[in-house]
């Protein structure tokens, strides 16, 4: 995914101005004069300690960062698609920084499933057919207009961070750092989302009708979310992860409580039949593929 | 309503909204249309029209945002934006980017008050010169202590 986003291609130590080599790197050698990136958990972090035998997860747990990795990856390339199309410049940066923070995750957790085939996180983006991706059919639902983005990144927000916040205490110390690192970014995801939901709702006429059909087309893959199968529940009971149904709960409650404030009502709406986590995806998902895929197809191993 | 003044408060929830917050008009015709910036010179007075008239109804604020290090919010920039609360969020996502602060002030740019360009010699020449308000200007009398 290197080539994809200027802002990681640039690498740790070059990310701000004097900050003079890539070892540069937590607050501990900064100065009142620069500015530092941090010293958060990066991707790269994770990839190195696959590499270096560190860390290796078991088949399970690789089969569940694919999953989250794909939701995350699948979502980044959607809002990606936003910069310089957004209504106002300050939301093409705010949809662009969100797109960037799923990237991340995204990298992490596909860095980590990659340590259990020996496959880098590139491999695991780039050379996968259709039905190899594991992501649940809402993330790959296209864009339409701005209130029906906002109505999928509402109901992706909410879940995610209820997700993020239970994997925190995940017995697989990786995920559970990944989501730690994840779960700050989400939660502003969550306010972003939600208000512009009020916004739209009380806002005119028409942004009014844009939100409430926004809402119609994304809460048939609701469903999806919540949805348990076998790899979830053997690795919710080891206490590796978190069973989603156990989400449902909380996700309602939450999202109600921001759709009764705008005064719009859950969507009644019947489920679509999702099947993403076992690769049956809409077909949205095959377009979306073809342009993410393409260069790093047509030239392997390129950088730029 | 101070849901990013505190690192150590998260992102806030959607009911801290503060719906008293200054809205910018949407008609094209109200006030809004009137450049925001801070009246910095004689034609001020004249409504000039915004560019994307009519599209662009977002008032513009300005954006202070204060380091980690730093003592003082520094002026940052400017950006548009609906109403205060998104004009602070608006402010996170366009200046701290590259972990530049920990605080950001947002002020309506026509709340604030500008000296006028053109008057800057009636305004600032005249400390130019009078260096006996600088300590420098005094040599120290013999035998005083502590200075």
């Amino acid at each position: 995914m290197i080539p994809q986003t200027p802002e990681t291609t640039t690498g740790h130590g070059d990310i701000s101005t004097g900050v003079a080599a890539p070892t540069a790197g937590g607050d501990s050698n900064a100065s009142a004069t620069r500015i530092t990136p941090g010293n958060a958990l990066r991707p790269e972090d994770i990839a190195l300690e696959v590499r270096t035998g560190l860390t290796k997860p078991s088949e399970d747990i690789a089969e569940y960062a694919l999953r989250l990795g794909d939701d995350a990856l699948i979502l980044a390339q959607r809002l990606g698609h936003w910069i310089s199309r957004a209504p106002e410049l300050e939301e093409d940066v705010a949809l662009g920084n969100i797109a960037l923070d799923q990237l991340g995750h995204a990298r992490s957790f596909l860095s980590y499933a990659g340590g259990a085939w020996d496959k880098s996180e590139d491999d695991l983006a780039y050379f996968r057919r259709e039905h190899e991706f594991r992501s649940v059919q809402l993330f790959e639902q296209p864009n339409d207009d701005f209130a029906v983005t906002i109505a999928r990144q509402f109901i992706v927000s909410y879940y995610q961070f209820e997700l993020y916040r239970r994997l925190t205490e995940s017995t697989d110390a990786t995920i559970a750092a990944i989501a730690a690192k994840a779960v700050k970014e989400v939660d502003y995801h969550r306010d972003h989302s939600a208000q512009w939901i009020l916004r739209l709702a009380g806002g005119t006429e028409e942004s009014r009708r844009r939100m409430i059909h926004g809402l119609r087309l994304m809460w048939p893959y609701v469903n999806e979310l919540f949805q348990d199968d076998e790899l979830a529940q053997r690795l919710a009971e080891a206490g590796a992860a978190v069973a989603p149904s156990s989400l449902r709960e909380d996700f309602d409650r939450l999202t109600g409580e921001v759709l009764a404030e705008a005064e719009l009502e859950v969507p009644d709406v019947p489920a679509a039949p999702g099947g993403g986590r076992h690769g049956r995806h809409s077909e949205h998902l095959g377009y979306l593929l073809a342009e993410m895929q393409v260069l790093a197809r047509e030239h392997p191993g390129a950088k730029w | 309503m101070s849901p990013h003044g505190n690192p150590e408060v998260p992102a806030s929830s959607a009911t801290e909204i503060d719906r008293d917050a200054q809205k910018v008009s949407a008609e094209p015709e109200a006030s809004a249309s009137t450049t925001p910036r801070p009246a910095v010179d004689s034609a001020a007075n004249q409504p000039v029209e915004t560019p994307a008239e009519g599209r662009n109804a977002w008032g513009l604020w300005e954006v202070f945002v204060r380091s980690s290090r730093g003592l003082s919010h520094v002026h940052a920039g400017s950006l548009h934006a609906p109403d205060a609360a998104m004009a602070l969020r608006n402010a996170r996502d366009l200046y701290t980017r590259r972990n530049e602060g920990v605080s950001i002030w947002v002020v309506p740019a026509d709340a604030i008050a500008a000296s006028d360009p053109d008057a800057k010699g009636s305004f600032f020449e005249s400390p130019q010169g009078k260096d006996y308000r600088h300590a420098t200007y005094y040599t120290k009398s013999e035998g005083v202590k502590h200075l």
